[in-house]
C-alpha cells in the first residue's frame, strides 16, 4: 500500500505545477485538458465500473434492509435482516466454521510458505522449482477440489490406504463433522503454499544483500540474522500477504462447493456457502444481502486492523 | 532478475571459504525435494486414475501403476463411447458433452480476457497519459473496488443479469468481466507510468492524434506487460466458478468447471466413477498446463509484481 498511495499523489503534484505557471487566459482550456479524449478513452471501463461495481454495491446494500424473493418488488423492512441474523443459529455456526477454517488455512499455509520462500531464497532459486510450487495454484479450484475428493476417499482413497497400510483406522475426511474443516483447510493449503511462497519470496529479495553481508561480518548466526533483520525487513511484506490470503481465505467456496456442499449436517457450512444457500436455495435475497454486507464489514475490518496493528504500511528499511 | 544473479554470484564467493561439507544445505535441498514432490504427486495420481479401468481400481487401489491399463476413461469423457460400453466400464452412461463446455469455457475466457485486457489498457492510458480534472479521484474509486468481495456485487450483478433477461446466455456470463477490473488496470497503469514518453512525445509534436499514439506506439511496447496480464487473466478466467455456477447452469452454455461439478454427482448410485472423472478433470486441465509450459517463467516471475507492487 505504500507505493500505492506514493503513486497516486505523485502525478497529481506533477499535473497541478504547470498549472499555475501558465497565463490566465489559456486556464481554462488547460483545466479541462484532455477530458475530451480522456472520456473516449475511459469510457468502456466507466461502464464497467458503473454498472457491474458501483451500483451493484449501493444496490446490495439497499437489499440488505428489505425483504425480497426475486418475485415482485422488494419490501423495506428497516434492521429486521440484522436484528433476525443475530438470533440465526446458522448464521453464528457459519461464522464460526468460517473462523475456524480462515485459523487452520492461513496458519498453515503461512508457516509453510514462509519456510518454502527461505528455502528458495537460500538454496534454490530455479524458476523449474518456483514453477513445479506454483502449479496447483493455476489449476481451477474445481479441479483440486476433485482431485482431493478422489485421493481421500474412504474406501479407495490412495490417503487412506496408506493409513490403514500403517494399521491406522481409515478417516472420512470429507465425511465426518469434526474432519470436514481441516480437510477443506488442508486442501487449500496444498493450492495456495507455492504462491504463498513466491510472494514471500520476492519479499525476499527486496532485502538488500549489504543488510546480510554487515550481519555476517559481524559474527551474527544464522537463527540471528533470521529474527533480528530477515523478519523485520520482511514484516511489511508479509503483512500485505496476510491481508490478501485472509481476505481470500474468508471467501472459500468452491472447495466447499464441490466435496461436501457444507455438511456433513452443518460441518462445513462456510459464510459464502451460507449466503449462497440462502439467496438461490431459498431465495431470500434480502437476507442473503445482509448477510454480505456483514461480510463485506468483517473483511474491511480485518484489512484495517491488520495495516494499523502490524503497521504494514512502514518499511523500518528507512 | 539482475539482483538476485547477483547476490547468487556473491553468495558462491563466501559460502565454500566458511562452511567446507555443508550438511544444512543438503538437509535444505531434501526440504525442497520434499514440497515439489507433495505438489506433483497428486498430479502424476490423476494421471494414474485416469489411465485405470473402475473394475480394477478398488482391488489395485494402493498400486502405483495404472490399474488394469485402459483409455476408456478418456474415451469416455470425449464422447468416444456408446452409453452401453460406458456403463460396462463402470460410467454412468450419460453423456456429459465434454466438447460443448470445452467449447463453452474457450468462448467465456477468451471474450473476456481480451475485452478485460483491451478495455483496461485504454483507461490505463487515460490514467497515466492524459491531464483531466477528476482523475485521481476516478482511480482512486476504481481501486477501492478492489477491496468489495465478489460475493457482495454477485447477488445484485445477478438479479441484474436476469432482469435483463441474459441467464444463461454468454452476454450475460461474460459481461461483468467484459470492461475492466481495478487490478488490471492498476496493473497496466504502473507499467505505462515507467515506459519512456520521447517517442509519444515526438509523435504528438508530428500531430499524431492519441488514438494512433496508443495503438502505434504504447499497445507495442507494452506487449510483454500485456501479454502477462492476458495470461494470468485467462486462466483466471478459465478457473472461474462462482458466476457461471449463478447464470450459466443451461447446458449450452455450461463451462468445464461448471460441469465437472455436475459430472461429479451424475455418477449412478454404486461407485462413483473414479476414472471418468479423472481423466475429465485432467483434460480440463490440459489448456493451463499447455500455457503454463509455454509461459511459465512468465508466469512464476510476474507474481512478485502482481502479487505485492
Amino acid at each position: 500500500m505504500t507505493t500505492l498511495t506514493k503513486q497516486q499523489q505523485d502525478p497529481a503534484a506533477r499535473a497541478r505545477r504547470p498549472k499555475a505557471a501558465k497565463p490566465v487566459q489559456k486556464s481554462l482550456i488547460h483545466r479541462l485538458g484532455d477530458l475530451k479524449v480522456a472520456l473516449f478513452f475511459i469510457f468502456p471501463a466507466m461502464i464497467g465500473f458503473v454498472l457491474f461495481y458501483l451500483i451493484p454495491t449501493i444496490r446490495g446494500v439497499y437489499l440488505s434492509f428489505t425483504e425480497y424473493s426475486i418475485l415482485g418488488e422488494p419490501t423495506w423492512i428497516g434492521m429486521k435482516n440484522y436484528t433476525a441474523m443475530l438470533g440465526d443459529e446458522l448464521f453464528w455456526n457459519a461464522m464460526a466454521v468460517t473462523v475456524q477454517y480462515v485459523g487452520l488455512n492461513i496458519g498453515f499455509q503461512t508457516l509453510i510458505a514462509l519456510g518454502l520462500a527461505l528455502l528458495m531464497h537460500r538454496v534454490a532459486k530455479s524458476t523449474f522449482i518456483r514453477g513445479a510450487l506454483l502449479l496447483p495454484f493455476l489449476v481451477a479450484n474445481v479441479i483440486v477440489a476433485l482431485l482431493w475428493f478422489w485421493m481421500l476417499d474412504y474406501q479407495m482413497g490412495i490417503v487412506n490406504e496408506i493409513i490403514n497400510w500403517m494399521g491406522l483406522p481409515r478417516i472420512a475426511f470429507f465425511g465426518s463433522e469434526q474432519w470436514a474443516i481441516p480437510t477443506i483447510a488442508a486442501v487449500n493449503v496444498w493450492r495456495h503454499m507455492g504462491y504463498t511462497a513466491l510472494l514471500i519470496f520476492a519479499g525476499l529479495q527486496s532485502i538488500p544483500n549489504h543488510v546480510y553481508e554487515v550481519a555476517s561480518l559481524d559474527g551474527s548466526s544464522a537463527t540471528r540474522t533470521f529474527w533480528s533483520i530477515t523478519m523485520p525487513l520482511l514484516r511489511p511484506v508479509m503483512v500485505l500477504v496476510l491481508v490478501v490470503t485472509v481476505i481470500g481465505s474468508f471467501q472459500v467456496f468452491d472447495t466447499v462447493a464441490v466435496t461436501t456442499a457444507g455438511g456433513p449436517i452443518n460441518a462445513s457450512r462456510v459464510i459464502q456457502m451460507y449466503i449462497y444457500q440462502k439467496a438461490f436455495g431459498e431465495s431470500d435475497f434480502g437476507y442473503a444481502s445482509a448477510l454480505s454486507v456483514i461480510l463485506f464489514l468483517i473483511l474491511a475490518l480485518v484489512a484495517f486492523v491488520q495495516m494499523k496493528f502490524l503497521k504494514g504500511n512502514e518499511s523500518d528499511l528507512d | 532478475m539482475s539482483t538476485s544473479t547477483l547476490t547468487r554470484k556473491k553468495s558462491v564467493n563466501i559460502v565454500p571459504v566458511k562452511k567446507p561439507v555443508n550438511w544444512r544445505r543438503v538437509g535444505a535441498w531434501a526440504l525442497v525435494a520434499v514440497a515439489v514432490a507433495v505438489t506433483v504427486a497428486p498430479f502424476l495420481w490423476m494421471l494414474r486414475t485416469a489411465l485405470s479401468s473402475n473394475h480394477s481400481l478398488a482391488a489395485n487401489a494402493g498400486n502405483l501403476l495404472p490399474a488394469d491399463f485402459s483409455l476408456g476413461a478418456f474415451k469416455r469423457v470425449l464422447g468416444m463411447q456408446t452409453p452401453e460400453e460406458a456403463i460396462a466400464e463402470g460410467g454412468s452412461g450419460a453423456a456429459i458433452n465434454f466438447w460443448l463446455y470445452l467449447r463453452n469455457s474457450v468462448i467465456f475466457a477468451t471474450v473476456t480476457t481480451a475485452g478485460q485486457v483491451f478495455f483496461s489498457a485504454m483507461a490505463a492510458y487515460a490514467f497515466s497519459r492524459l491531464r483531466w480534472p477528476g482523475r485521481n479521484v476516478v482511480f482512486s474509486l476504481f481501486l477501492a473496488t478492489m477491496m468489495v468481495p465478489p460475493i457482495f456485487t454477485a447477488l445484485p450483478n445477478f438479479l441484474m443479469i436476469k432482469n435483463l433477461g441474459l441467464l444463461n446466455t454468454f452476454a450475460g456470463m461474460t459481461l461483468p468481466f467484459l470492461f475492466m477490473t481495478p487490478f488490471a488496470i492498476f496493473f497496466l497503469r504502473q507499467f505505462f507510468l515507467s515506459m519512456s514518453r520521447e517517442v509519444e512525445e515526438a509523435a504528438m509534436l508530428d500531430g499524431a492524434k492519441h488514438l494512433r499514439i496508443f495503438f502505434q506506439i504504447v499497445l507495442p511496447n507494452a506487449a510483454a506487460p500485456l501479454a502477462t496480464l492476458a495470461l494470468l487473466t485467462f486462466i483466471g478466467q478459465w478457473n472461474e466458478y462462482f458466476w457461471p455456477l449463478l447464470v450459466g447452469q443451461d447446458e449450452s452454455v455450461r463451462v468445464l468447471t461448471v460441469g465437472l461439478g455436475v459430472f461429479k454427482s451424475q455418477s449412478p448410485q454404486g461407485a462413483p466413477d473414479w476414472t471418468g472423472l479423472m481423466a475429465a478433470t485432467l483434460v480440463a486441465a490440459i489448456p493451463v498446463l499447455l500455457l503454463f509450459i509455454a509461459f511459465g517463467k512468465k508466469v512464476v516471475n510476474s507474481i512478485g509484481f502482481s502479487g505485492i507492487k
